[in-house]
């Protein structure tokens, strides 16, 4: 591996600015002539504008301009979209409702924009969006998924009658049916999949630039994908065509999903620019993140898995209510079905499968794809079922898993994903050492004397990461390709840039990337630089979700890497006079294999870059691109196993212990990895015992900060106790499988597992917050 | 934030003089303040800076008698040694507000003056039977409390320091708010000369109580067993999104144990 190449355990080379307070974010950003943006947003869930008065406003001093959705419109400025068609089960197309970036005659959920406010300072800006006079006439609003599919919900969108966006379905439901009426045991579960506000520290900004001389437009936004905010914002939002667009995502603090989509914001800070004839910088406080990021999660689900007397599962029916907020947010419509329901097949062969998925629309933030996205949804699904069945027949947990694990591969789901490599046993054999699951009942013993409650739960969890091969989720409506992109510069003197579509927003590419370029040409570290998130540098990338930076990403630069290897061998040849077959690369040098003849890496690039000495008719410089189309999903997976102790007197929850088995194919740099893996792990529990974004019946916001709505802290967590067993992945050249999600996927169902084993019963929903294991403790029947 | 002027005063009398300038607003720690104008839910014109008065800072104990200055930070109330020795209840209960950045800007006179219901101080301070003593005279905390964010000081009132005199026994047993980690139920319970008191903080719908059931029963045995079955009522307690009535009327009884327990170890 090398002290810095794949397998090293190399401290973070960005770290260093990110730690000392010297990272450059949106909202670091000056441009000569820049003022403030403020927005005035909707106070209610659902409400007619019936007028907007802005003279008070316009009079207040400091401000540049006051603008509203009916000019926005006037200009031609479009509606937000959702870029993934799904088709309902009869054959018609999702029902996508018109999003303006600025409200125009309703608002639909307390947040929404409906005015922006130019001012020479922030504080102008904030006070003169307070003179803004609107007229609502309030609506009835609902914010519960269910409850807007009832009858006599109030409609949010004309286009989408009784608030229904697509009834979709995947899999075989007649041979699920048939599979299920001959099952000796059924175990039905409801379960209830809590919204999430995913909280990036950094909250969303947006500085738009208008250059009226170059009739130019430069962005720079908190987004996960730059290329993808530029092609939509040109393609859709008719801002400007993409050559008159620059768009950069600099350092950008989190995005954990929620900076994957273009807001209403950046767009409207662009428009205003213009309009304005100023710089526009808008940045987010902590409220309006709370109110306007997309949330995740928000499922409601009925399962139905059907086990044979040998207790094999023979079907698993599944029927989920997806709440999609206000509007479809630009992955929305993926987020609940290609995401979600292609995994409902997890580790187990699963004959028949049916999973019915409807989306809804209510009047709360717009919902998205969250750090896991569909993939938690999913493994919640099972594997809080497979543990109810294991506790309904009677049988261990984990061997009711073992023994319907799928082990031969490629295996081949009724929901489309095919597995490619894995060794699920191995991981649950991995968790149980570690975990001493058989050593449980005496530990559950010692707590029971210190008056505790002990309990014990599992998952095992498998996802599909490094998304997607471009003609297969455009085959199942997604409207961009998923490849990504590469170039790498070799410079003058040796040293190394790495232009990339990935986006970094605390992943550490700038250090894994790097030591992929240090394994191939043995250059120091710091002699690669890693160039990101810059549409004018990068010519076009796809961005950064779904644990595809790796899985994709660096196949792209191993891709441009074996094109620069290729032309240095070539010219070392030359300058060698050897075969170019002969030449290997080891130490820096270009050598002549089996002899000391040899011409160092930079000596080489010197000569590609003075040509004074190149083979007959190779072009001078050293300089390569390269676009990777995966041939298929990739599939990490393993096993979470969790123990909790719960006080009975007050009912709160701690997790006494938490083991990860992981199966990430290979890995690049092992504490990255492992600083994944914590973080996901975090958010899990986040998830299981902490955090719910709650509406009250008028489609307040209850949650709308940390003193209401709870982030896990280093205190709520034990120290985790991870490992990996990798199956390497055979569908990319460095076997990678990804691990950005994994923690976040497979935490939640241990945890609950883990707190329902100890409490006796299933009835408990996420958050298992102290106040609902302690009424839990009170109700609810023994198992 | 809306702009707001900025004065320091030097002294309590200068102090008074200045909160007369428009609607003006004596600053301590500024951690509830603070806050609450940046998210523009307070709008004071101006700010009297109450931190630079050397009068208002410091903990003196003479023999029983602790007393404390309203601008003494929560990190010096947790770490002073005279005070350890007689009342080491209230530096426990110092030592567990908010974070460390908070405890070493917040005061003890800010978070009497505030009266959060789920702030920490309170409870012990009326557990304690403290003397509030102001810049115009000197109340006692059953009369200084009066509800959610409510006290008896008048608008230009000036809390200078609280005063009492230090229990044979005293505990502190905190149930924090998952999200904020304010008391979701505080208990703070003293056995002194005077008998037995226990205050509740973050449960009443009324703010800071004393719960008459928690003190009949430890009066009959200051021992956590001598709370066991007894139960008080959930009529006037709190609901919230964390917290039922009912939940908060057994956390009170379990706190009440736990911080008997504290004052007897
Ligand atoms: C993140 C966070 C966590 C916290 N957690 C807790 C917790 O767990 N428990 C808890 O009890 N508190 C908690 N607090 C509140 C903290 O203890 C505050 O410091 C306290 O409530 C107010 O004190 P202050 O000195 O900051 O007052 P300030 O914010 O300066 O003032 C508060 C109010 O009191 C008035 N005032 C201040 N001093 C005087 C005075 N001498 N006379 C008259 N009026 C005065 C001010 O005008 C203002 O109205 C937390 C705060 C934060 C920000």
């Amino acid at each position: 591996m090398g002290i810095e190449g794949i397998g090293a355990r190399v401290a973070r080379k960005e770290d260093k600015r990110f730690i000392t307070g010297a990272g450059r974010y949106v909202d670091d950003m000056v441009v000569p002539g820049m003022k403030h943006a403020a927005f005035v947003r909707s106070p209610h869930a659902h409400a007619d504008i019936k007028k907007i008065d802005v003279k008070a406003a316009e009079a207040m001093p400091g401000v540049i301009g006051v603008l509203t959705g009916k000019q926005l419109k006037a200009d031609g400025i479009g509606n937000l979209i959702c870029g993934w068609m799904i088709h309902s089960k009869d054959g018609s197309p999702m029902k996508m409702g018109a999003w303006s970036p600025l409200a125009v005659d309703r608002v639909r959920y307390v947040g929404d924009a409906v005015v922006v406010v130019v001012a020479e300072t922030k504080g102008q800006a904030r006070d003169a969006a307070e003179a803004v006079e609107i007229t609502y006439k309030e609506r009835k609003s609902v914010s519960d998924a269910v409850e807007a599919l009832g009858k006599g919900a109030p409609q949010l969108h004309p286009e989408a009658d009784g608030n229904l966006i697509f009834d979709w379905g995947i899999g075989d439901a007649a041979a699920t049916d048939a599979a299920l009426k001959t099952a000796a045991h059924i175990t039905r579960v409801n379960i209830v999949n809590n919204r999430l506000v995913p909280n990036a520290m950094e909250p969303r900004a947006a500085l738009g630039h208008y250059d009226k001389a170059e009739d130019h437009y430069t962005c720079w936004t908190t987004s996960q994908n730059p290329h993808v905010a530029r092609l939509v914002m040109s393609a859709f939002y008719n801002v400007a065509p993409e050559n008159k667009l620059r768009v950069i995502a600099p350092d950008v603090g989190g995005g954990f999903g929620s900076k994957i989509y273009i807001y209403p914001e950046e767009i409207v800070c662009l428009w205003a620019s213009k309009k304005t004839g100023v710089p526009v910088k808008w940045v987010a406080d902590r409220t309006e993140s709370f109110l306007t990021d997309a949330h995740g999660r928000d499922h409601h689900t009925t399962v139905e898995m059907g086990f044979d007397k040998n207790n094999k599962i023979v079907g698993l029916k599944v029927d989920t209510i997806a709440n999609l907020g206000a509007y479809m947010s630009l992955f929305s419509s993926a987020t609940p079905t290609y995401l979600y329901a292609t995994l409902l097949s997890g580790q187990y062969n699963i004959p028949a499968i049916y999973g019915n998925v409807r989306t809804v629309y209510t009047n709360t933030a717009p919902v998205d794809a969250y750090r896991g996205a569909g993939r938690p949804e999913a493994t919640f699904v099972l594997e809080r079922t497979m543990e109810i069945a294991a506790r309904e027949l009677g049988v261990s947990p984990a061997e009711l898993r073992r023994s319907n694990f799928v082990t031969a591969f490629p295996h081949q789901t009724p929901v489309i994903m095919c597995y490619d490599a894995g060794d699920y046993g191995t991981s649950l054999d991995a968790a149980m050492k570690q975990a001493d699951y058989a050593g449980f009942a005496k530990r559950k013993a010692a707590a029971a004397k210190k008056g505790k409650l002990r309990g014990i739960g599992m998952s095992c969890y498998i996802e599909a990461c490094g998304i997607a091969p471009s003609a297969a989720v455009g085959s199942l409506g997604a409207g961009v390709g998923l490849w990504e992109s590469a170039e790498v510069r070799v410079n003058a003197v040796g040293t190394i840039e790495v232009l990339t579509g990935s986006h970094s927003h605390g992943q550490g590419h700038e250090t894994t990337f790097a030591q992929l370029v240090n394994s191939r040409f043995g250059v120091p570290l710091d002699s690669v630089s890693i160039v990101h998130g810059d549409t004018d540098k990068v010519q076009m990338g796809m961005g950064t979700y779904g644990s595809r930076s790796g899985a994709v990403g660096m196949s792209a630069i191993v891709k441009a890497l074996d094109k620069v290897e290729a032309k240095a061998k070539k010219i070392a040849a030359h300058l060698l006079e050897a075969d170019e077959g002969d030449i290997v690369i080891e130490n820096g040098q270009l050598k002549v294999a089996g002899t000391d003849k040899n011409v160092p890496w930079f000596q080489m690039a010197l000569a590609a870059y003075t040509a004074h000495n190149l083979p007959q008719g190779m072009e001078p410089g050293l300089k390569e691109t390269a676009f990777y189309d995966p041939s298929n999903f990739t599939f990490p997976a393993g096993c979470y196993i969790c123990e909790v102790e719960i006080d009975p007197e007050t009912g709160k929850t701690d997790i006494v212990q938490f083991v990860a088995a992981d199966d990430f194919g290979n890995i690049i740099n092992p504490m990255i990895v492992e600083g994944q893996v914590h973080g996901g792990i975090a958010q899990g529990v986040g998830q299981a015992l902490l955090e719910g974004a709650i509406y009250d019946g008028s489609g307040q916001l209850l949650t709308a900060s940390y003193m209401d709505y709870t982030m896990p802290r280093a205190d709520d967590l034990p120290s985790f106790q991870i490992s990996t067993s990798n199956t390497p992945c055979p569908g990319n050249p460095l076997g990678i499988k990804g691990c950005g999600e994994a923690g976040a996927i497979g935490s939640p169902p241990a945890v609950i597992n883990a707190i329902t084993d100890a409490l006796g019963h299933e009835n408990l929903t996420m958050p298992a917050t102290p106040q609902k294991v302690w009424a839990a403790l009170r109700s609810g029947s023994k198992h | 934030m809306y702009s707001v002027n900025y004065h320091r005063a030097t002294s309590v009398v200068d102090a008074v003089k200045k909160i007369k300038t428009g609607d003006a607003k004596y600053l301590s720690g500024g951690m509830t303040l603070i806050p609450a104008m940046k998210t523009r839910l307070a709008a004071p014109s101006d700010l009297v800076d109450l931190n630079h008065i050397a009068d208002l800072k410091g903990i003196k104990v003479s023999g029983k008698t602790v007393t404390i200055g309203a601008a003494t930070t929560h990190f010096d109330v947790a770490n002073d040694e005279k005070l350890m020795k007689v009342c080491p209840a209230l530096c426990a209960l110092a030592s567990h507000i908010g974070d460390p950045a908070v405890r070493h800007r917040g005061t003890i006179g800010g978070s009497v003056a505030n009266n959060d219901p789920a702030a920490d101080y309170p409870s012990a301070l009326l557990a304690l039977g403290a003397t509030i003593v102001t810049n115009k005279r000197q109340l006692a905390a059953d009369k200084f409390f009066k509800g959610l964010f409510e006290t008896a000081l008048k608008d230009d009132e000036i809390v200078t320091a609280v005063t009492f005199s230090a229990p044979a026994k005293a505990g502190y047993a905190k149930f924090p708010n998952p999200a904020s980690r304010y008391a979701m139920t505080g208990v703070f319970v003293t056995k002194g000369k005077e008998g037995v008191r226990a205050a509740v903080t973050g449960a009443g719908d009324d703010g800071v109580f004393r719960s008459k059931e928690v003190e009949a029963a430890l009066t009959k045995k200051f021992e956590a067993s001598a709370l066991e079955g007894v139960s008080v009522p959930s009529k006037n307690l709190m609901a919230d999104l964390h917290a039922s009535p009912e939940y908060r009327a057994n956390l009170v009884v379990v706190m009440a144990k736990r911080a008997v327990m504290a004052a007897n170890a």
